[in-house]
């Protein structure tokens, strides 16, 4: 893997328009039951503007920066071989329906172990305002030749 | 919402089957076909078909999200995926969360989540942090 990666600067992701039947469909298949993912009229008695995204629905918009990480042509990342191997979500606010997302990728570290490589990225998300709303990092573990 | 340390506030089983799995290929945008083809998993070495990571970390923190009410109270959640769930094509997958307070103050609780399959733990580390005041 490419250990000049940790230095490069990504371009922000086109804008994610974040739909209210997007955050429904997603919080069926999370399996969420919280009336405030799914009625408006319950997010707005919560004191929200509109139904309020699961705690993991980032990562719909993390996907195209992780992506961008993947697909850079020298980045010797090899999809087939690629493994979640954690990952983490810290909030300054909840994701509403309406919020309009651009998603800011680093790669934070990269770690050989074992034969596998190990890289960390943090994809940075911010409104329409560019107020911070949520960090999503990742590592994914690149597994070695077997 | 009274808790203290080492207090179980949740705990709920999941049926994971394969609509699960295409219906979160869907919602999600991840269609890695390790997540419902058999001749795939198969081809690349799994055992069988497995559960999106991402699916059971969006799930395993629901019960968290029923304890307190509110998905916008959850601050911070992370897990190391540390074990597959295989989803059968006729049984699918049972699944339990268990839910216990790791760590308290007076303005956060930190859940730990036990997520088990087939007897064994399939997420490390899995913890939310939560806000014991409403973030709106």
């Amino acid at each position: 893997m490419n250990p000049d990666l940790t230095e490069r600067a990504f371009a922000p992701t086109a804008p994610y328009l974040v739909g209210r039947e997007k955050i429904r469909e997603f919080a069926r298949a999370v399996f969420a039951t919280s009336p405030i993912n799914h009625d408006p009229e319950a997010a707005i008695a919560a004191g929200y503007s509109d139904i309020v995204a699961p705690p993991t629905f980032a990562v719909v918009v993390q996907e195209a920066t992780l992506q961008q990480l993947l697909s850079a042509p020298d980045a010797g990342i090899d999809f087939t071989r690629v493994v979640h191997g954690d990952q983490r979500f810290t909030y300054t606010r909840p994701i509403v329906a309406g919020d309009e997302l651009t998603a800011t990728l680093s790669v934070t570290s990269i770690k050989s172990l074992g034969g596998h490589s190990m890289v960390t990225s943090e994809s940075t998300m911010v409104d329409a305002n560019g107020d911070h709303v949520v960090t999503a990092i990742s590592t994914l573990v690149v597994r070695g030749d077997e | 919402m009274i808790a203290e340390i080492g207090e179980v506030v949740a705990e709920k089983t999941y049926e994971l089957t394969r609509d699960s799995l295409v219906r979160y290929a869907g919602a999600s945008g991840d269609f890695n076909a390790i997540h419902y083809r058999d001749d795939v998993a198969a081809s690349v070495g799994l055992p069988g078909v497995l559960a999106h990571g991402m699916l059971t970390m969006g799930f395993a923190v629901q019960p968290v999200v029923e304890w307190i009410g509110d998905s916008g109270r959850i601050l911070d959640y992370q897990v190391r995926f540390t074990r597959p769930i295989v989803v059968d094509p006729v049984d699918g997958a049972t699944v339990t969360v268990v839910a216990k307070v790791g760590a308290l103050d007076d303005a956060e609780v930190r859940v730990d989540l036990t997520v088990t399959y087939n007897g064994s733990t399939v997420l490390g580390k899995a913890q939310a942090r939560v806000s014991l005041a409403a973030t709106v």
